[in-house]
């Protein structure tokens, strides 16, 4: 049995790291969930056959709730709170991590009361001092993860204000981290019940603290930083519970999530540090006042334009999906190509609130895969645009990212919307992007506003187009 | 028994693995898979598992319910918005090439 049980933890850790990487390429992307969520089934049911086991029936309470929670709002959320759901399932995955910690602890606490050297690793009632020191680590990144992940999930579901920033916040924020780490230390120490607990509550306390000062655009860089964080944990968890398949998923996870953590980082131009501890949204006001005026189109101007244009390239931002409006876009988009335009999609690596989020939406109305196109291969191609349509992006399009140094997304790589020949901005109102600064796109000579609702205006468009 | 350098082993093949996949990723597969990424780690639901196994006192029991649920969360929500996600980009067609 024992040897049965341990072949299909090996079995899951297999499947886990196939799955994922047949998750990295488009074409195996579906068999590859699939294949790590028999991993998952495999490596549970296992788990019900360990020796010494007992608190079944809570053991199945708990999953049955956890998973009929976790199921229906899974497939109740729209494709646009993404982000946030990640954020709340992983959230749950670091609390999860942090609850393994804590019994280990209270238990080898109310044991033995000390870390002891002779103490069998995967032993339940005692830790010696490398398992204490891992199961405080992991306990420590998954709680922190837990509080902070929730935070995240209230602030991107628009539940907390955006932001949260007082006087010297950084420096408390950093005396409570090496508190927590001393407090930590301590724990594996000397196993005291009251240290424990005091860790755990400041763990939680520092998790919510460092992430409430963080504005609402650099959120999907902490979420993804949060999942790098709870797969470590899991990793840590694992060596403490002596389980190989937690140790290997939950590094893979670590390590996989932290790549993916500075490709989102740079994709936005800002370095980790800078967006934990840069305040964005609080410099965001700055950046030199933009000159001119922002000059108005009707709807049915714009369509001619754009019927009788040869290339057009489609820039959509989150306010698209805000809107609702994939679908009338992509009418459009097969209008005009019925018409012999050449139409194509450019997609910042941040539209939308996580790298990728935009192809999903964009996928989700049935925009198929090869009409999008990826800021390196489109960049060239905007001189040679007859219109670039921009609708409900904003900063990822500004070209004060390119001109003016004294911007906060100075450095910023963006959309070259304005080497196009006209562009067209839908837009709802006048009002600055995400990040709160002026755009110089929409006050460029070659730029015309088309001022209403993103799923509004395409519908003008489409209805404007077939008249034509 | 895994200890020492077996565990330091373990730990420095599975961060290379998990950087390599990574690496080569299309910006199109980002979110979901940071999704998945996040649905593996939901393996943590196994050690709740074990962890609310051992548990003796009433404190121990209840801890290790909140993480067997917490666990059981991450690992089905994880799969269910995963598999949504990666199900539309199926559906925009098989034969066409991925971005």
């Amino acid at each position: 049995m024992e040897q049965l049980i341990q072949f299909s933890y090996y079995g899951a850790a297999l499947l886990f790291i196939l799955g994922l990487k047949r998750m990295s390429s488009p074409k195996t992307a579906r068999g590859g969930i699939v294949w790590a969520g028999i991993g998952m089934v495999v490596a549970t049911v296992a788990t019900f056959f360990l020796p010494d086991m007992h608190n079944y029936v809570l053991m199945l309470i708990a999953i049955v709730v956890g998973s009929m929670v976790a199921w229906i709002s899974g497939k109740r959320v729209a494709m646009t709170d993404m982000p946030q759901m990640v954020a709340l399932y992983n959230g749950m995955g670091g609390g999860s991590a942090g609850a393994i910690g804590a019994v280990a602890l209270f238990s080898a606490a109310a044991a033995t009361g000390v870390a002891t050297g002779t103490c069998e690793l995967g032993s339940h009632d005692c830790l010696n001092t490398t398992s204490a020191t891992l199961a405080v680590a992991g306990a420590l990144i998954g709680t922190v993860s837990f509080s902070g992940s929730l935070v995240a999930f209230a602030k991107l579901q628009g539940w907390m204000d955006k932001q949260f920033i007082f006087p010297g916040q950084h420096i408390v924020n950093l005396l409570l981290f090496v508190a927590l780490l001393a407090l930590g230390g301590y724990a594996v120490y000397e196993l005291n019940t009251t240290a424990i607990v005091a860790f755990f509550v400041l763990a939680l306390l520092v998790g919510v603290l460092m992430t409430l000062p963080i504005g609402g655009a650099d959120m999907p860089v902490v979420i993804s930083l949060y999942n790098a964080l709870t797969g470590l944990a899991v990793g840590f968890e694992g060596f403490v519970l002596q389980n190989e398949a937690m140790i290997i998923a939950g590094t893979v996870v670590g390590a996989a999530g932290t790549m993916l953590t500075q490709l989102m980082a740079k994709a936005m131009n800002r370095s980790l540090g800078n967006v934990l501890f840069g305040n964005f949204g609080a410099t965001a006001a700055a950046g030199t006042a933009v000159e001119g005026s922002m000059k108005e189109i009707e709807a049915p101007d714009a369509a001619v334009m754009m019927a009788y244009a040869e290339s057009v390239v489609i820039v959509p931002g989150y306010g698209l999906a805000v809107a609702q409006a994939q679908h009338k876009i992509w009418e459009l988009t097969q209008k005009l190509k019925e018409r012999g335009v050449k139409v194509r999609f450019a997609i910042h690596p941040v539209a939308g609130r996580m790298p990728g989020h935009m192809n999903v939406l964009l996928a989700e109305a049935g925009v198929p895969y090869d009409l999008i196109e990826d800021l390196e291969d489109i960049n060239p191609a905007f001189k040679n645009t007859d219109v670039a349509l921009v609708i409900g992006a904003n900063d990822v399009v500004n070209p004060v990212a390119k001109t003016d140094p004294s911007s906060p997304i100075y450095g910023m790589p963006i959309l070259d919307v304005e080497e196009a020949k006209n562009v067209i901005v839908i837009k709802r109102g006048r009002g600055t992007g995400f990040a709160g600064i002026e755009n110089a796109l929409f006050f460029a000579d070659n730029t015309k506003m088309l001022f209403g609702d993103g799923s509004e205006a395409a519908n003008w468009l489409v209805q404007e187009i077939k008249h034509l | 028994m895994i200890d020492g350098f077996l565990a330091l082993y373990i730990f420095t093949l599975a961060a290379i693995t998990g950087y390599e996949i990574i690496g080569r990723v299309p910006v199109i597969l980002h979110t979901p898979l940071m999704s998945g990424s996040n649905f593996i780690h939901g393996i943590v639901l196994v050690g709740a598992m074990v962890a609310l196994g051992h548990a003796d006192s009433t404190l121990e029991r209840v801890i290790g319910f909140i993480g067997v649920f917490l666990g059981a969360g991450n690992a089905v929500g994880g799969y269910v918005v995963t598999e949504r996600m990666l199900e539309m980009f199926k559906s925009s067609g098989d034969d066409r090439k991925g971005a």
